[in-house]
C-alpha cells in the first residue's frame, strides 16, 4: 500500500500535454454538450484496434479529459465505437446495438477494416465495412490507427 | 416548524441536487489525478446528465408501468431524506416526520423499487444486478439498523437532529469508543451501499462483476439522467450523513444569513473532503468477489454490536 | 344490553345461522350466502371489537349451557382487539370466498365449517372461563383442520399437512390444557377472575406459564413448534390460509398475553427473556426460510412464522420491562407487537388472498414458473405489490410503523436497567433488523419474480384476473392496510386500550393526530407526511425533468440482448437463482442440499449429453428436532408389534399379569 502511495507520488502526472483540439466538429454531435458516452462494438476485429483504443483511454493519451467515456450498454451510449470488417455474424448483431442507442446516435468506424474491410477484403464470412450496415458519421484510419487518432476523432465528437 | 427549519428544507434539497453531481466529478478527478491522468473536470457528470436529459427516452419492449417510475421514486426518496436530515440546519423543518430508521428505511425503498424495475425487464442481468444488490441490503440493513441503535442510546432519541445538537454540545462524544466502532460500522455499511470499492466497481464493464450497474442497463435518457442523479444524491446523502452524525461543527443552529452560509459551506467542505478520501482510498482496493462481501458486512455487522455494548458499558 | 354485546351477539348467531345455510342451501347458491353471510358475521364482529375498544365491554354467564364449567363470556378491550382483527378479515376472506369458493370448495362440508371456524376464532378471545377456552379453542382447532383438509382429493400433499396439523394442534391442546388446569387447581375457581385473584407459588406460576406458552406459541408458528405452519398453510384454500395466518395465529399471542400478563400478572424476566429468545430466533429462521422459499404460499406462512416472532420480540421486551418496573416502556413495547398484529393480520390476508388469485389464475403456486402475470391480472398484482411492500417494512407500508414502533421500545429500552438487558436488547434490536433487510429480499423476490418480468411458463402466460368479488375482497384487505400505513394514529388509540388491560394501566403509549408521538420516551413519526412527501418529490421532480428534457417522443425498442438472439424466459433469473446469493451467505443455518448429476457421452468425459441439478433447502429445525422424535416413535411402534402376535392366548395372559402387577403394587402401596 504504502509502495504504491510512493509510486504515484514518484509518477505524478503521466498524461501527456493536450495536442490543439482539431477544428472540424461532426456536426451531428453537436448537441452532445461536451460529453461523449460511448458503447464499443467489435464487429470482427482483430484486437489491435482493441489494443490502441484502451491506450486511447490509458493514462498517457486520457481521452476521458475531453468528456468521452466507455459504458457498458448502448441504453447509455451516444456513439457506437465499431471497430473491425463486419462478419456475418456479427451483422445483425451491430444492427441491434444501433437500434438500441437513444437517438440521437452516431457511429465511429475505427480502423481500415471498419472503414473498407483493410486486410479482410473479400474473405469468407465478411458482410462489407461498417458503412453497408449502419451508417457512419467519423472514420478513423489506420492500421491499426493511432491512439493519438482516434483521440482526435474522439475529439471531433466532445468539441473539447 | 421555525424559520429555520423551512429555510433549510429548502436549502438542502437544492443543495444536494445541484452538489451531488459535482460530488462524483471529484470523485472522478482524484482517481484521475492519482492515476496520473488530467480527468475530465468536476463539472463533466453535470455535462453528461444535461445531455441525457437531451436524449430520447426508450421502454424496452415487455416492461411495465413500474420500470418507468422506479427512477422518479429512487429521486422523490433520496429528496425526501434530503429535505428531513439535518445536513445544513439541525432545525429541519420536518423532523417530527422521520428519524434516522425512517430515512434509511426510505433510502432502502428506492432500492427495492430499482431492484423490482431491474427484475421487470426479465433480462438475465437484470435479475442478476437485482439479487446481487438485495442481497447486500439484506446484509447492510442489519448493520446500519444497529449502529444507528450505538448512536442513539447515549442520546436517548433516534432523531436525526437530536443525535446532531448533542454532539454539538458534547463534543467529547465524537472520540468515544462507541461513535468511533460505529464510524468504521457506518463506512462500510455506506461504501457497500453506494455501490463503491470494493463491494462494487462503479466503473466496470464486465456485466458478470457488476451490482448495481446491472440493474440500469435498460435505462436509457430522461430515465438514466434520474437513476445516474439519484445515485450521485444517495451517495452525497449518505456521506453527508455520516459527516453531520460524527463532526456536526459548522451546521446552523440560528436562522441568521451567515450561520446559514457558515452550514452550506462546512456542508460542501465536508463531503468534498470525504469524497476525496473515498476516492483515493479506492486507488488502493479491488474488487472483491461477490461471496466474499458477506464476509466484509458481518465485519461491521460484528464492530455494530460491538458498538451498542460499548454505549451500554460506558454510558 | 350495549353496542358491544348486541353486536357480538349477532356476529356469533349470523355465522352459526350461515354455518346452517351452508349445510343445506342448494349448491348454486352455496357460497355466495356463505360468503354473504361470513363477511356479515365479521362486520358484526368488527363492531363489536370496535365499540368493546372504546369502553364498553360486557359479561356473560351461562352455567348450564356446558357440562362441567358452563360457559362463560366477557369482552374486554384486549380481547376486543383480536375480535376485531378476526372479524376484519373475515369480511375480506367472506367476500373473497363468494366466487373463489366455486371452484371446488363448495362441498356442504366446507361451506358450513368456514363460518363455524370464525365463529370459533370470535369466541376464543371472549372466553373467561377455563373450560370454556379450551371448548372453543378446540372447536377452533377441529374446524380448521376440516377445512384444510378440504383439497385432499386434488392433492395427496393436503393429506400429509393435515396430518401434520392435527397431531401438532393437538399436542399444543394438551399442554394448553393441562397448564390451565394445573392453573385452575390452584385457583378458587376456573373462572378467569378466579385466576387473577389466586395465589400461586413461583415454581406452579412458572410450570403454568411454560406449559401453555408451549401450546400457545405451537399455534402462532413460532419456532420449533411451527413445523406444521409452513405445511398447513400452503395446501389450505387460500382464503382459509389467510384466516389461519392473519387471524388465527394471533390468537397464541393473545393465549401468551392474556395468561401472562392478565391472569399470572406478569413473572419472573427469565419468562420474557424466553418470549423474546423465541420470538427472535423465529423472526430469523421463518425470514431466512421465506428468502429460500420458491413456493408462494410457503413462502408466505414463513413470514407469518417470521412476523409472529416480531411480535414475541415485542411482547417479550414487554414482559422484562414490567419486570422491570417500567411502565412505560412496557406499554409501549406492547402497543408496538399488537400494532403489529393487527398490520399483519391486514397485509397477510391481502397477500394470501392475492396467492389464492394467482393460484386460481394459473394453477400453480411455483415462482418458478410464475412471472410475467402483471399482463393477465392487473388488479392482483397491484394487490400483491402493495401487500409486499407492507410486509417488507418499508414505508409507505404498515409492517414500517410497527417496526418503528418496536425498534423505539428496545432502543429506550437500554440505558434504564442493568444486566441482562445490556445483551439482549443489542440482540434483539439485530435479530428485528436482520429480519427487516431479509424481508425486503424476500418480497422483492416474491413479487418480482412471480409477477413482473416474462412468463416463465404457459400456465402464467395464460393467467386471467380473477372474478369481481375476489377483487373486492383484496380490495378491502389492501384498504386495511393502506388505513394503517397512513393513519396508524387512528387504531393506536384501540391498541392502547388492550394492552393496558394486559398490563394494568390506562396511559396510552402513544399520542398524536398524524405525526405519531411516543409519550414519555422521545420519538416521533408521521408516516402520512412521509408518502405526501414521496409524492410532493415525486412530482415535483417530473415537472422538472419534463421542463427541461426535450420533447422527444418514447419509443419502443427490443431488449437489450446484448445482439444476441431474443431473449427467452428460460434466461430470467429465477426465484431459485434470486435467493442463491442469500442461501451461500447463510450456508452454515439453512444446510441447502445440492446435487450436480453430469451426464456423460460414452466417448469422452468432456461431451455432456445432460446436467440434473437439484437442490432443496429443508427445513433444519425441523430436521433435527423432529425426525429423531418420528424415528424414536416409529421404533417403539415396531418394538410393539413383537408384543402382538396375534396369540389371544397371549392376549389374555397380558391381561391376567397386568392385573397381577396391579394388585402386588396396590398391596405394597397400601
Ligand atoms: S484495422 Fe488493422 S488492427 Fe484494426 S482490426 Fe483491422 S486489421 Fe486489426
Amino acid at each position: 500500500m504504502l509502495g504504491l502511495w510512493r509510486k504515484i507520488r514518484r509518477t505524478g502526472r503521466i498524461a501527456e500535454p493536450a495536442p490543439p483540439a482539431p477544428g472540424d466538429r461532426v456536426e451531428a454531435a453537436a448537441g452532445l454538450g461536451g460529453s461523449v458516452q460511448i458503447r464499443h462494438v467489435d464487429a470482427g476485429s482483430c484486437n489491435g484496434c482493441e489494443v490502441e483504443i484502451g491506450s486511447a483511454f490509458g493514462p498517457v493519451h486520457d481521452a476521458e479529459r475531453y468528456g468521452a467515456r466507455l459504458v457498458a450498454s448502448p441504453r447509455h451510449a451516444d456513439a457506437l465505437l465499431v471497430t473491425g470488417v463486419v462478419t456475418r455474424n456479427m451483422a445483425e448483431p451491430l444492427r441491434r446495438t444501433f437500434e438500441a442507442v437513444p437517438a440521437p446516435k452516431l457511429v465511429v468506424a475505427v480502423g481500415d477494416c471498419a472503414r473498407d474491410c483493410g486486410v479482410f477484403a473479400g474473405a469468407y464470412g465478411v458482410v462489407g465495412p461498417v458503412s453497408d450496415v449502419v451508417p457512419v458519421d467519423l472514420e478513423i484510419a489506420g492500421c491499426p490507427p493511432r491512439p493519438e487518432a482516434i483521440v482526435e476523432g474522439l475529439r471531433k465528437l466532445t468539441g473539447r | 416548524m421555525t424559520l429555520l427549519g423551512l429555510i433549510g428544507g429548502v436549502i438542502q434539497p437544492v443543495l444536494i441536487v445541484g452538489g451531488a453531481p459535482l460530488l462524483v466529478g471529484v470523485l472522478r478527478q482524484v482517481r484521475a489525478r492519482l492515476e496520473g491522468r488530467v480527468g475530465p473536470g468536476v463539472l463533466q457528470p453535470w455535462r453528461d446528465l444535461r445531455k441525457l436529459v437531451g436524449k430520447e427516452a426508450i421502454t424496452p419492449r415487455g416492461t411495465s408501468e413500474l420500470f418507468r417510475v422506479a427512477p422518479l421514486v429512487l429521486v422523490a426518496t433520496t429528496l425526501v431524506v434530503a429535505v428531513v436530515a439535518p445536513f445544513v440546519t439541525t432545525a429541519s423543518a420536518a423532523d417530527p416526520v422521520a428519524d434516522l430508521f425512517a430515512v434509511v428505511a426510505l433510502l432502502a425503498l428506492g432500492t427495492a423499487v430499482l431492484a423490482l424495475a431491474a427484475i421487470d425487464t426479465g433480462t438475465a442481468f437484470g435479475g442478476m444486478g437485482a439479487s446481487r444488490e438485495m442481497t447486500i441490503l439484506a446484509l447492510v440493513e442489519p448493520t446500519l439498523l444497529v449502529a444507528i441503535f450505538a448512536l442513539s442510546v447515549p442520546v436517548g432519541s433516534t432523531s436525526l437532529a437530536a443525535i446532531v445538537s448533542s454532539t454539538l454540545n458534547d463534543p467529547a462524544r465524537v472520540v468515544s469508543p462507541v461513535s468511533l466502532l460505529a464510524a468504521v460500522a457506518l463506512v462500510v455499511v455506506i461504501v457497500a451501499e453506494t455501490g463503491r470499492l470494493p463491494v462494487d466497481n462503479p466503473a466496470t464493464h464486465l456485466e458478470l462483476t457488476m451490482v448495481h450497474e446491472a440493474m440500469t442497463l435498460e435505462y436509457a435518457g430522461p430515465d438514466l439522467a434520474l437513476v445516474e442523479l439519484a445515485s450521485a444524491m444517495r451517495l452525497t446523502v449518505f456521506l453527508g450523513l455520516f459527516a453531520n452524525l460524527f463532526a456536526p461543527w459548522g451546521i446552523a443552529t440560528s436562522a441568521a444569513p451567515l450561520a446559514l452560509l457558515v452550514g452550506v459551506l462546512a456542508l460542501v467542505v465536508k463531503i468534498a473532503v470525504l469524497g476525496a478520501l473515498l476516492a483515493a482510498a479506492e486507488v488502493f482496493l479491488a474488487k472483491l468477489r461477490l461471496f466474499r462481501v458477506p464476509e466484509l458486512l458481518a465485519g461491521s455487522f460484528l464492530l455494530s454490536l460491538l458498538a451498542v455494548s460499548a454505549s451500554f458499558f460506558l454510558a | 344490553m350495549n353496542l358491544a354485546a348486541s353486536s357480538f351477539g349477532a356476529a356469533v348467531s349470523i355465522g352459526a345461522l350461515t354455518a346452517i345455510i351452508g349445510a343445506l342451501a342448494t349448491a348454486r347458491s352455496r357460497s355466495t350466502l356463505v360468503g354473504i353471510g361470513t363477511a356479515t358475521t365479521g362486520v358484526a364482529a368488527l363492531l363489536a371489537g370496535g365499540a368493546a375498544l372504546t369502553g364498553e365491554s360486557f359479561s356473560l354467564a351461562a352455567p348450564g349451557l356446558l357440562p362441567l364449567s358452563g360457559v362463560s363470556l366477557t369482552l374486554d378491550a384486549l380481547g376486543a382487539l383480536f375480535v376485531a382483527v378476526t372479524g376484519g378479515v373475515a369480511v375480506a376472506c367472506g367476500v373473497y370466498g363468494v366466487s373463489y369458493a366455486r371452484h371446488g370448495l363448495d362441498s356442504r362440508l366446507v361451506q358450513a365449517v368456514f363460518p363455524l371456524f370464525v365463529v370459533a376464532m370470535l369466541l376464543v378471545p371472549v372466553a373467561s372461563s377455563v373450560g370454556t377456552l379450551l371448548v372453543f379453542w378446540e372447536l377452533m382447532a377441529l374446524t380448521s383442520l376440516l377445512l384444510v383438509l378440504a383439497e385432499h382429493r386434488r392433492r395427496p400433499a393436503v393429506a400429509s399437512a393435515a396430518r401434520w396439523y392435527a397431531v401438532m394442534t393437538h399436542l399444543g391442546f394438551v399442554t394448553i390444557l393441562s397448564g390451565l388446569l394445573v392453573f385452575a387447581a390452584h385457583a378458587p375457581g376456573d373462572d378467569f377472575a378466579a385466576l387473577r385473584e389466586a395465589e400461586v407459588s413461583p415454581s406452579v406460576a412458572a410450570l403454568v406459564f411454560l406449559l401453555t406458552l408451549a401450546g400457545f406459541a405451537s399455534k402462532a408458528g413460532i419456532l420449533p413448534l411451527h413445523a406444521w405452519l409452513p405445511r398447513a398453510h400452503p395446501e389450505a384454500p387460500s382464503h382459509v390460509s389467510a384466516l389461519m395466518s392473519a387471524a388465527m395465529v394471533n390468537l397464541g399471542v393473545y393465549g401468551i398475553v392474556r395468561v401472562g400478563f392478565d391472569l399470572l400478572g406478569g413473572g419472573p424476566r427469565w419468562w420474557w427473556l424466553l418470549v423474546l429468545a423465541l420470538g427472535a430466533v423465529s423472526a430469523v429462521y421463518g425470514i431466512l426460510q421465506a428468502a429460500m422459499s420458491t413456493d408462494l404460499k410457503r413462502l408466505l406462512g414463513f413470514s407469518t412464522t417470521e412476523n409472529l416472532g416480531l411480535v414475541l420480540i415485542g411482547v417479550g421486551a414487554a414482559g422484562l420491562f414490567a419486570a422491570f418496573g417500567d411502565r412505560v416502556l412496557s406499554g409501549l413495547a406492547l402497543a408496538a407487537a399488537l400494532l403489529h398484529v393487527l398490520n399483519h393480520a391486514a397485509f397477510k390476508s391481502l397477500l394470501f388472498l392475492a396467492a389464492g388469485s394467482v393460484l386460481h389464475a394459473t394453477g400453480t403456486r411455483d415462482l418458478d414458473e410464475l412471472g410475467g402475470l402483471r399482463a393477465g391480472m392487473p388488479v392482483t398484482t397491484a394487490a400483491f405489490g402493495w401487500g409486499a411492500l407492507a410486509a417488507s417494512a418499508l414505508p409507505p407500508g404498515t409492517a414500517f410503523v410497527s417496526e418503528w414502533l418496536l425498534l423505539q421500545a428496545l432502543i429506550h429500552g437500554l440505558p434504564a436497567d442493568g444486566g441482562a438487558d445490556a445483551i439482549v436488547m443489542p440482540v434483539a434490536v439485530a435479530a428485528v433488523a436482520l429480519t427487516a433487510g431479509l424481508a425486503v429480499a424476500t418480497f422483492v423476490k416474491a413479487f418480482g419474480v412471480g409477477f413482473l418480468a416474462k412468463p416463465r411458463g404457459e400456465a402464467a402466460a395464460r393467467a386471467h384476473e380473477s372474478p369481481p368479488t375476489m377483487l373486492a375482497g383484496m380490495g378491502l384487505a389492501g384498504l386495511a392496510c393502506a388505513v394503517l400505513a397512513l393513519a396508524p394514529t387512528l387504531v393506536l388509540p384501540a391498541v392502547g386500550a388492550a394492552s393496558g388491560v394486559a398490563l394494568g394501566g390506562e396511559a396510552s403509549a402513544v399520542t398524536g393526530t398524524v405525526t405519531i408521538r411516543l409519550a414519555g420516551v422521545a420519538g416521533s413519526l408521521s408516516p402520512l407526511m412521509i408518502t405526501l412527501g414521496l409524492l410532493v418529490a415525486a412530482v415535483v421532480s417530473l415537472g422538472v425533468l419534463r421542463a427541461v428534457a426535450a420533447r422527444r417522443a418514447r419509443r419502443t425498442a427490443r431488449l437489450w440482448d446484448c445482439g444476441g438472439g431474443p431473449l427467452s424466459a428460460r434466461m430470467e433469473y429465477t426465484a431459485t437463482s434470486f435467493a442463491e446469493p442469500l442461501q451461500r451467505v447463510f450456508d452454515d443455518v439453512l444446510a441447502p442440499e445440492q446435487d450436480v448429476d453430469v451426464d456423460h457421452f460414452e466417448e469422452s468425459r468432456y461431451l455432456v449429453r445432460a446436467v440434473a441439478y437439484r437442490r432443496a433447502v429443508p427445513d433444519r429445525v425441523e430436521r433435527r428436532l423432529y425426525q429423531p422424535v418420528l424415528a424414536a416413535v416409529a421404533a417403539w411402534g415396531r418394538a410393539g408389534t413383537r408384543l402382538a402376535t396375534g396369540s389371544v392366548h397371549r392376549y389374555l395372559g397380558y391381561g391376567f399379569y397386568t392385573l397381577c402387577g396391579l394388585l402386588i403394587l396396590l398391596a405394597v402401596t397400601r
